[in-house]
């Protein structure tokens, strides 16, 4: 019954809040790039860039869960801070539902219809603010009325499954990993976005509250019309909760597709890969070799070409000199990859002349 | 179905931060009673003109007149005044000599502090090599400078000492909002787009008032003890005025003919500085929600 009201009174705010259609993505990204200097010597000049994001385009469209994979350092984390701009870009443009970012939405109207869950349940919610004060803190500062704030904050417990009376009055240390995690959802969800980035919001859980998670985010995506950015390293939650995922690979992104396409038909050396490290509950699909070796190169030198033409079995000279462009292959699944192999008449010895 | 929807949604009001933090103190008995024992010296030092005589008369025929003696409880100083007199005056310059610039300094150097740490890059590095500039100095020499320039007298003892302060609280406020900057909490208010201003007084303030304070409160002892060193290089208080620092001071030679008496006003130092560390110290676990 509860759960009934919620639905009809958070639908139509979401409605009205469309600008574009639904044809039009909810957020476009193009040529998104972040180049951390490297302070050093004795007056810390520059002596160095990390190239954390370089050049990541993508699209998402409403209603969808896009999945981002890749190693650690891969810049996953650093491409959701660089979206939600608490990391200012160095270049590229934002465009959500149809309304360029910084022009005619700005920034801070942005981040009221996208917001953030992070993977530290713990570091994210403030130690000496109670859950009720946690989440109803970004509501009351943009002007709601107290009173309206407190009703708002025990329907947001309810919708992530926490007993508002029991949890509103207590603290973050007082709470297990997967309700603090609850309760971040529920901040996240306060202003009522559109979009959520969950960056790594299920990893630090254990298995089974995980799976509880994964769960409740499946339902709210549902009940509240969410679009998901997801961010994880663990590809068999990736593959769960996705509908088109994107591989990246130090700072850019390798392949692209919808889910059965990318782990159906691995394209980039680097996917096929990735998707074989993947563990299998299957005995008869062991792997007995590690499929790729060593670590991804530092990201201060990135390798010249292809960047994974140091780990690739596939190396030839033409990877070194030579950029290879996401291209699109498969149209219907969406399925993109850059490397060389796939690109006719690139002068690599295994692509269609 | 709007209405009904807020009937039916359980509300329990949540306490302010404040009035939270007032009911945990109040069940800390040390920090009650050392508020309670600081509170007595204060009424004491603001009462001190109608429950005590003139502190800077006396009597060259009565004096290190011994603890009990009548018509001198707390007995009489090396020319003859009458030490509960002067130490109930002495409250007085005291107390404001030892929380007024520690107040001031930590509203300047907090401010500072904060602004450094909170907007870290450039801005930080100019406010902490300012500030390097001034620790070059030892304090009371620092103390001594800005008292040559802007004249003695009780104004320029408080603004000297404030100076003194103020670096180190500067240090002391800006690591800690460096530390509580980078949790992931704050980044998690800024991506709600409310302003800085906002994230710094609920988000931030809350985490980082605890140690400042117990750093403050250690240094509201000091403060009358280079009060009284300043005055006693005649940078201060002109000597018929009472002030602890002073007394403790000049009392000094006559600890062999009466150590009880010569006591005194260290005792009182001691006893207000214990109250302020005590009081801070309360105050810090009752701010701290963990320890409840």
């Amino acid at each position: 019954m509860l759960k009934r009201t919620e639905e009809l009174r958070l639908r139509p705010a979401y409605e009205h809040q469309d600008v574009g259609g639904p044809a039009q993505p909810l957020l476009i990204v193009e040529g998104l790039t972040k180049h951390f200097n490297i302070r050093g010597g004795m007056l810390g000049r520059s002596t160095g860039k990390v190239h954390a994001v370089d050049g990541v385009s993508f699209s998402v469209a409403k209603g969808e869960v896009l999945g981002v994979v890749g190693e650690s350092g891969c810049g996953k984390s650093t491409t959701a801070r660089l979206l939600m701009h608490l990391i200012p870009p160095d270049s590229g443009a934002l465009v959500f539902d149809g309304e360029l970012v910084g022009e005619a939405l700005s920034v801070s109207g942005m981040r009221r219809k996208m917001q953030m869950v992070f993977q530290d349940s713990h570091a994210s919610l403030n130690p000496r603010m109670t859950v009720g004060e946690c989440i109803g803190f970004a509501p009351r500062m943009h002007g709601t009325p107290a009173a309206k704030v407190t009703v708002k904050v025990h329907e947001l417990l309810d919708l992530v499954g926490l007993e508002a009376r029991q949890f509103a009055n207590r603290y973050p240390h007082e709470l297990s990993g997967g309700q603090r995690q609850r309760v971040n959802i529920a901040r996240a969800l306060a202003l009522e976005p559109r979009l959520l980035i969950l960056d790594e919001s299920v990893s630090a859980l254990d298995k089974s509250v995980e799976a509880q998670i994964l769960n409740l985010l499946g339902s709210l995506k549902e009940q509240l019309d969410l679009t998901y950015i997801f961010i994880s390293h663990d590809l068999n939650v990736i593959e769960y909760m996705s509908d088109r995922i994107m591989v990246m690979y130090l700072g850019q992104v390798v392949e692209s597709g919808s889910v059965d396409a990318v782990y159906g038909a691995p394209k980039h050396p680097y996917t096929r890969a990735l998707l074989s490290s993947k563990p299998s509950l299957d005995p008869r699909k062991r792997t007995l070799e590690a499929p790729i070796s060593g670590d991804p190169p530092n990201p201060i030198n990135p390798p010249s070409g292809c960047r994974f033409r140091t780990r690739c079995a596939f190396a030839e000279g033409v990877c070194a000199s030579m950029q290879p462009p996401l291209a699109r292959f498969n149209i219907e699944a969406d399925h993109a990859a850059a490397c060389l192999m796939l690109q006719p008449g690139s002068g690599h010895s295994r692509a269609m002349q | 179905m709007n209405q009904m929807a807020m009937d039916m949604t359980p509300v329990i009001e949540t306490p302010r931060p404040a009035r939270r933090m007032w009911n945990r103190l109040k069940r800390d008995k040390v920090s009650m009673g050392a508020m309670a024992v600081l509170g007595l010296i204060v009424l004491i030092a603001i009462l001190a003109p109608w429950i005590s005589s003139d502190p800077s008369t006396g009597s060259a025929l009565a004096r290190l007149k011994p603890i009990g003696t009548p018509g001198h409880w707390l007995g009489t100083d090396e020319i003859g005044r009458d030490m509960w007199s002067r130490l109930a005056h002495g409250g007085r310059l005291s107390l404001i000599s030892g929380t007024l610039p520690v107040a001031i300094a930590l509203l300047i150097g907090g401010g500072l502090g904060v602004l450094a740490g909170y907007a870290g890059g450039a801005l930080n590095t100019a406010v902490m090599r300012t500030m390097d500039v001034f620790y070059a100095f030892p304090a009371v020499l620092l103390a001594i400078g800005v008292c040559a320039v802007i004249g003695t007298g009780i104004a320029s003892t408080l603004i000297a000492l404030t100076i003194v302060f103020i670096p180190s609280i500067v240090r002391v406020t800006e690591t800690v909002t460096t530390r509580v900057r980078n949790m992931e909490f704050i980044e998690a208010a800024r991506a709600t787009g409310v302003s800085d201003l906002k994230i710094v007084y609920h988000q931030l303030l809350p985490n980082i008032v605890g140690p400042i304070l117990v750093y403050a409160a250690s240094l509201a002892s000091l403060s009358i003890i280079l009060a009284a060193g300043l005055s006693f290089l005649g940078l201060g208080m002109p000597p018929p005025h009472a002030e602890w620092g002073q007394m403790l001071n000049s009392l000094r030679q006559s600890i062999y003919i009466q150590p009880w008496l010569s006591a005194l006003p260290g005792m009182m130092i001691f006893v207000t500085s214990i109250c302020f560390n005590l009081i801070s110290d309360g105050l810090r676990s009752a701010i701290d929600v963990k320890e409840n």
